[in-house]
Formats: structure tokens, sequence, C-alpha cells
């Protein structure tokens, strides 16, 4: 169950310190007098879930109903720091230390329970939230024995958590604990809140990138009733008490603007390997080190094959349905900001600073959130509004349009990959070389066998801004490599997996491959116009493999996605129907980079800056997907909202060469049907 | 301007006094408090803000709230009934139609406007009906079939009543 924001929020709880590993039971988990159980975490929930297997986790070791357990999320005031709801981490480190945590406190309640009773605690056990004697049929609730007195014992790495192989709870499919909040409408997301006396902001944006105000008459705005401008340095803006009026507000600014002349970009990849950053102005890098192992000219020169190909992925939004938004009120001097973010206590940092006030004074709450997919790492949302309410004097509720999604929202990173193979006539790989321009290192390293290798990541100048998006470079990064992998079979005229399998020695990736061949059908013949392919890969230490099925009609280009068979392994699986549709989401949405997403820019102005001018998938567009979920219960479960999305591009990629020869080194692949092939 | 003083949303008249060319989305989630239909593009081309009008999804962020007249409003608010959900939500649930949730008013008030046409509809009808709702979470499929799951309900229940 969750809190309905929107209501006065609930006073602060003494902070905890920074460090997670010294905080004790309290900090995380609370047992009210009356039994019920809250748990506090700075983890957000943005669709993938976490909400229920969190709280599966806590109630498989205090061995209660999921109703018992209410979840408080993502608030600075109450939840202990962390540092962001990113890089599938949820599942292999808070989902393990909530286990932790509730394992100890399971034991403190027997401990409790011994001292209670003068019994040994041996003669005690744990059921319906009730330590029970069962000699004497004496029995104490879990309310009684803490009677909601914070729980100040450190709990530690040995905590006696339930082995997967055990679980009665945490490995199950129970619905969503917000499920039916959700299909009531009464779920309050960002955008839905309201708060006394507030009003309804618009920022002022400029018409091109690097445009400047130069002038500025806000005489118009006065005509709106209730509206008025507002300014914060450079920020200016509008509120007004509804939505309709600040548009019209907006709209009653006369502005003028130095435009700056742009230099167009003929041709974004060649800028990408043209432009790279000084290394002394290289900031943040993700994702492993540039390696090297033995000597890739002489695996090349001893190579009966060599093969050296470009690959390009454009620029993506995410387009998360619920847009940036933020509600910023002041009181005292203490701002409040409940917004839509990742990354709680980094917006709070971010906030302290551009306020210019201590982050003690700052308080970020977020709701339940529409999506995410990486693109809400940072605070502009909540900046604005915060500036906007100070400015104001009362309560500001920002919401971004879906334009100014589409256009001031940061992007996926566009990139340039080129690799270089070689392969022996026997079919082992010699030499792999593979170099990213600006898409990112993460998901670089090959997971096959190769003596001499190299990879490489050139940061680069990029003319958008650009942050973390689901998977981050690992899908540009499997892309250009599954697909070269392919071309390298092709050229040995070898089968696609088998040359795959004689390469790779890690049994958990075989294992995926195997599995989504068998459930596929692969090495069946396809039928007329049809191709098969396949791609998989290790990423976020979860292992994934898919086969596509495409239909090519030759004769107008045009390209259908048939079927889709994917398998994936996380170790033990926490949730077999919230992960089942967590790959399944994965898989769609990597059919839209696949086949049809991407930003368009020109002239200074994102062009792309709508939904009926960026393509996402619809229901029309969904292929039959099939998805296998090994379930590895004595391995440690690992996160999964991100590494389903990698194989899906290759798959579909590789899938087209089978069908029509024709080879795509391009995300998206096919956009207006297959090049060359229209008539 | 014209103003409108009324609405009838959910069974109920609800006295108003708003500009004729506010729209039905702001009328309903500012003035009416009623959020489940949401913000999600203002164009009309995502569906999260689909309201029934007269019987037919509509999208309320690109309908005037002077063209809705003596209509009646249904918002996914009005579904159930003395805490018993209808179906549509009930399939929702169970076959966990739903990621972030955001899309899943819109799409269980698309979903209601096609089973009060069409109580049978094949997975073909419901693809194309439903197509102007986006989930970006990638839910379709058990949208589709929880659709159908929600119209074997509504059937075996209507075949059940005395």
């Amino acid at each position: 169950m969750s809190e309905r924001p929107g209501q006065a929020p609930p006073a602060a709880r003494p902070a905890p310190p920074l460090e997670p590993d010294a905080l004790t039971i309290g900090d995380w988990l609370q047992i009210e007098a009356d039994g019920a159980v809250i748990v506090y975490t700075g983890k957000t929930e943005v669709g993938q879930n976490i909400r229920t297997s969190l709280t599966q986790a806590v109630a498989e070791e205090l061995r209660l109903p999921l109703g018992a357990i209410t979840l408080v999320m993502a608030d600075t005031d109450r939840t202990p720091y962390d540092m962001g709801t990113v890089g599938s981490r949820t599942t292999p480190i808070m989902a393990l230390r909530l286990h932790r945590v509730a394992a100890a406190t399971r034991e403190l309640l027997i401990d409790l329970a011994a001292a209670r009773l003068h019994v040994e605690r041996a003669e005690l056990d744990v059921a319906d939230g009730r330590v029970r004697h069962a000699a004497s049929g004496r029995s104490l609730g879990y309310g009684e024995l803490t009677q909601g007195q914070r729980l100040t014992q450190e709990y530690g790495e040995d905590a006696p958590i339930t082995p997967a192989e055990q679980w009665a709870v945490a490995g199950t499919s129970p619905p969503k604990v917000d499920a039916r909040l959700i299909v009531t409408g009464a779920r309050q997301y960002t955008p839905d809140m309201a708060r006394p006396g507030m009003l309804v902001g618009r920022v002022l944006r400029p018409p091109r990138f690097g445009a400047t105000l130069s002038a500025l008459d806000t005489a118009g705005v006065a005509e709106i009733p209730g509206a008025r401008a507002v300014r914060d340095g450079e920020l200016v803006g509008v509120v007004a008490p509804d939505r309709q009026s600040a548009g019209r507000a907006l709209a009653a600014l006369r502005a003028g603007w130095s435009i700056p002349t742009t230099t167009e970009i003929p041709d974004l990849y060649a800028y990408l390997r043209e432009n790279p950053i000084p290394p002394g102005e290289i900031q943040r890098r993700m994702g492993p080190p540039d390696y090297e192992a033995g000597s890739v000219a002489d695996g090349l020169a001893a190579a009966a094959h060599t093969l050296a190909q470009s690959y390009t992925v454009a620029y993506l939004a995410h387009a998360p349905l619920e847009p940036r938004a933020a509600l910023a009120e002041w009181s005292a001097g203490r701002l409040t900001v409940w917004t839509g973010t990742q990354r709680p206590f980094g917006v709070r940092t971010e906030l302290a600073e551009a306020l210019g006030v201590p982050e003690s004074q700052v308080r970020v709450i977020v709701p339940d959130t529409g999506a995410a997919y990486g693109g809400k790492h940072t605070g502009e949302a909540a900046i604005e509004a915060a500036r906007m309410a100070r400015a104001a004097g009362c309560p500001v509720k920002l919401v971004w349009t879906r334009e100014e999604e589409f256009t001031w929202a940061y992007v996926r990173p566009a990139g340039l990959i080129e690799i270089v193979g070689g392969v022996g006539a026997d079919g082992a790989l010699t030499a792999w070389e593979h170099h990213n321009y600006n898409s990112g290192a993460v998901g670089i390293l090959t997971p096959y066998t190769v003596p001499n290798q190299r990879s490489v990541f050139h940061p680069t100048l990029a003319p958008l801004r650009q942050g973390s998006y689901r998977a981050l470079a690992a899908t540009a990064n499997a892309f250009a490599r599954e697909t070269h992998m392919d071309e390298l079979a092709a050229l040995l005229g070898a089968d696609p997996l088998t040359f795959r399998l004689q390469n790779l020695r890690n049994d958990r990736l075989r294992a995926v491959f195997e599995a989504a061949a068998e459930r596929f059908g692969w090495g069946a013949a396809p039928g007329p116009g049809r191709g098969f392919g396949i791609a998989g890969g290790i990423e976020k230490e979860s292992y994934v493999a898919a086969c596509a099925e495409v239909e090519v009609d030759t004769a107008s280009g045009h390209v259908r996605v048939v079927r889709i068979v994917q398998a994936f392994e996380c170790g033990a699986i926490v949730n077999p129907d919230g992960l089942h549709n967590q790959v399944e989401g994965a898989i769609i949405q990597g059919l839209g980079a696949a086949l049809f997403e991407q930003v368009v820019f020109a002239d200074g102005q994102i062009q792309s800056d709508r939904f009926s001018r960026y393509r996402v998938p619809r229901f029309s567009d969904i292929p039959a997907i099939e998805i296998v979920l090994l379930n590895r219960r004595d391995l440690p479960s690992v996160g999964a909202g991100e590494t389903p999305i990698i194989a899906v591009a290759p798959a579909v990629g590789n899938a087209i060469f089978a069908a029509s020869g024709v080879r795509l080194r391009s995300m998206p692949l096919a956009p207006h049907g297959l090049p060359g092939l229209r008539p | 301007m014209d103003r409108v003083t009324r609405l009838h949303v959910n069974g109920t008249l609800q006295p108003l006094d708003v500009a004729a060319d506010r729209s039905l989305l702001d009328v309903l989630r500012e003035e009416l408090g009623l959020t489940g239909c949401k913000i999600g593009c203002g164009e009309g081309t995502c569906g999260a803000c689909t309201v029934l009008v007269g019987g037919h999804p509509t999208r309320a962020c690109v309908t005037a709230i002077g063209a809705v007249g003596d209509q009646p409003v249904r918002t996914v608010e009005g579904l159930a009934e003395q805490g018993q959900l209808h179906p549509l939500q009930q399939a929702f649930i169970e076959l966990d139609a739903l990621q972030c949730g955001y899309c899943t008013p819109g799409m269980i008030m698309s979903a209601l406007g096609l089973l009060e046409q069409n109580p049978d509809p094949s997975e073909l009808e419901i693809t194309r009906f439903m197509d102007g709702n986006l989930c970006r979470c990638g839910a379709y499929t058990r949208i589709v079939r929880a659709i159908q799951a929600a119209a074997r309900l509504q059937a075996s229940a209507a075949g059940g009543a005395s």
C-alpha cells in the first residue's frame, strides 16, 4: 500500500547517517503498536513495481501478509539516503538489504518474546504476525513486543535471510499492491496534485536552442484574470489559477530573442567521429575503462576472414507518458517539492544549490510516477517550480507540455560504433576491436572468447543535451556487436547460433541462447519472404537472448516483425509475473527504437516535438511475443529493468538480412520500409 | 464568451461556472477534482485523457466543455459501484494490465466504450479500437487480454442474471 500525496506531508523523522551500512533497523522499518509495519526506502516507484517486490521481501522475512506492510518511498525527510533508482540496483541491493533488515527484526522479536515469556528462544516460532510459544500456547503480537518504539538495534550482513529455495512470498506473483488505486483513478501523480493557494506555472522557453532574451513586455498578462508574470534571474514565466489561463498568460508575453545562427551538421555521425572531447575536459564516464588484451593486429593477420564495419544509433526520446512535473511550496523558509524523479536526494542537492539554501531546508517527495526510463534523473522541473514559487509567494505546480518534454528533456545519446572482427577458417574469433563514439562504454566488452581484443570509448562533442536512458549504451553496443557477429557468421557460411556458441564459454549466456532458440524453433526453415535472426548479451549481471522472425515484402519494402521469442535470466526470480511484464515492456520499447524511433532536429529546434511526429509503439505494432524466464534460485537476484531491451534491435536486423539479403547497420532500422527494395 | 453552468458526470448533475472554451479535461480535473483522466500530450494522440461522452470514448484534452452540452460524461472514478469494481477494473488488476498506471484510466474508459458497442470484440477489433491509446511501458498484450476477460466476465454475469 502507498500513502496519498497531496495531503499535508507527515512530519520528518530524525535524519539517519549517510552511510547505509551504519544504519539501524529503525531507519528502515517501524512496527507500530497495532502491528502495522512501515518500511522506509529512498527508491522510487516508476512503473517497475518495486513497491510490490520490496514489500514481498519484507513480508517473506517477517512472515506477514503483504497487506500488513506499507512502504514509504522517496521522501528525503523520512527515508534513508539513496543514490537513485538507476542501474537495475534495486533488486540486488535494496531488496537484499530489506531482507536483512526484516530478518534481523524477526530475530529481535523472538529475543524480545523470549525475555517477556521467560523461555528459551529455541522454543519459539513465528507465524501470522505473532511470536508463539507452542508448548504453553502463549503468543505475543509484533506490535505488543515493540509497543511502537523505534528499533535502534543494528542489522548485519549475516542476518539470517531465507534462501530462495524456501521462499513462500518472494518468488510468487501477488498483484501490484497499489493496483486498486490505479484502476479507480485514485492514485495521484505529481500533475494531479493540489495544495492550498497553489497557482499553475508555465515557463517562457526560447524558440531555438541557444536563443537569449533581448526584450520582454509582460503587460498582456494583466488581461488574464488571476495571472501574473514571474521572474527569477533569467527564468521568466507566468502563474495563473488554472492550466488554460497559464497557457494564455504565457502566450500574452511579448518576448524578443537574439537567435544565434546555427551551423547545420550535415552528417551527425561524422561530426561525432571528428569532434572528440579533449581528455582534460571529460567529466563523468559510465561503464568499464578502455580495455586491451593480446594484439589485435596479430589476430587480424591470423584471421581467415576480417571485417570492418560502422554502425549508428539515433538520438532517442524517453517520452514517458507522465511529463516532467513538480509542485513546489515554501513554508517559513523551508522548501518542499513533489516531483517525479528517480533521484530524490540528488534533486534535493540540485534544489539547494539552485535556490541558495542549505539542503536541510529542502524536502523532496516523489509520488509514484508515470514512468521515467532513465529520463528523470535531474530536477529541471523541480528547480523551475521552486524558483517560481519563491518569486510568486505561493505554491506553484509546473507540468511540462509534451512539446517541452520532447524539446527540453535530455535525450538518449546518438552513437557511431566501429568494429573490426577477425575469425579463423574454423570459426574461432581471432580479433575484435570495438570503438564507440559518444554513445557510451556500458556494454562495450564482448562476452565472446577472443584472445586479441581492444575496446575504446571516445567521448565526443554532441549537438543535443544527452543523459541516461534504459540500459545506457548497452543497446547500441549490443546492436553493433551482434550485427557484426551475424556478418562474420555469414562470411563463414555458418549458422548464427552455432557460430556464437562456438565462441562462448559463459554458461548463463549459453543457457538463454539455447532456451530462446529452442522455444523459437531455430533451425526450422522460415516461410517465403520471412527470415529469422538471433542476438543476445550480458548486462547488469543478467543474461538475455532473443530470436526474431520478420516478413519482408520485396515489392513494397515493408517490414513486419512477426514474432519475438526472448529468454532472460536474472538469478532467483522475485515476482515471476512482474518480471515477465518488465521483460515484455522492454521488448516493446526496444522495438520502437529498433524500427522507427528517432529524434529529428534541425535549425536549432527539435522537429519531432509531439507524438504525431515522434512515433512510439502502439497496439497495432505489437508482434507475437513469447518470454522464457530461467529461474536460478541458487543465484542472487539481480535487476531486470534494463537488460531485456538490448537484444531486440540486432535480432530484428539480423532477421531482416535473413529475409531479404539487405544488411542494416543503423537504428532505427527501417522507419520507412527497406531502402533499395521499394519500386 | 458563453459560460457553462452544469455537467452530467458519473450520474450526477454538477454545477459549474466555466468558460465554454475550457477543455473538458481541465474542467474534470481542476473544477471537479476528477484527476483520473490525465495530461499526456495536449493534442489528442496519446489517449491518457479519455473519458466517455454520451457513451463515446472522447479525448477530453481537445474537447471544449461547451461542446459537451447535456451529454452524460463518465470517468474512471464513476465505474465502481458501492465499492464493487467494474469487470474491466477487476480484469486489469487480475491480468496485471498496467505498469506505471498513467495510461490506465484512459485505457479503461476507451475499453468501456468498446465493450458497450461491441460486447464480444475479437483481438483485431480490440487492437484497432484501442490504437489511439498509448502505453509507453508496453503492457499492450495484457491490456488486450484484460479487455477480453472483462467481456467474458460481463457475458457470464448477464447470462447468470435472473
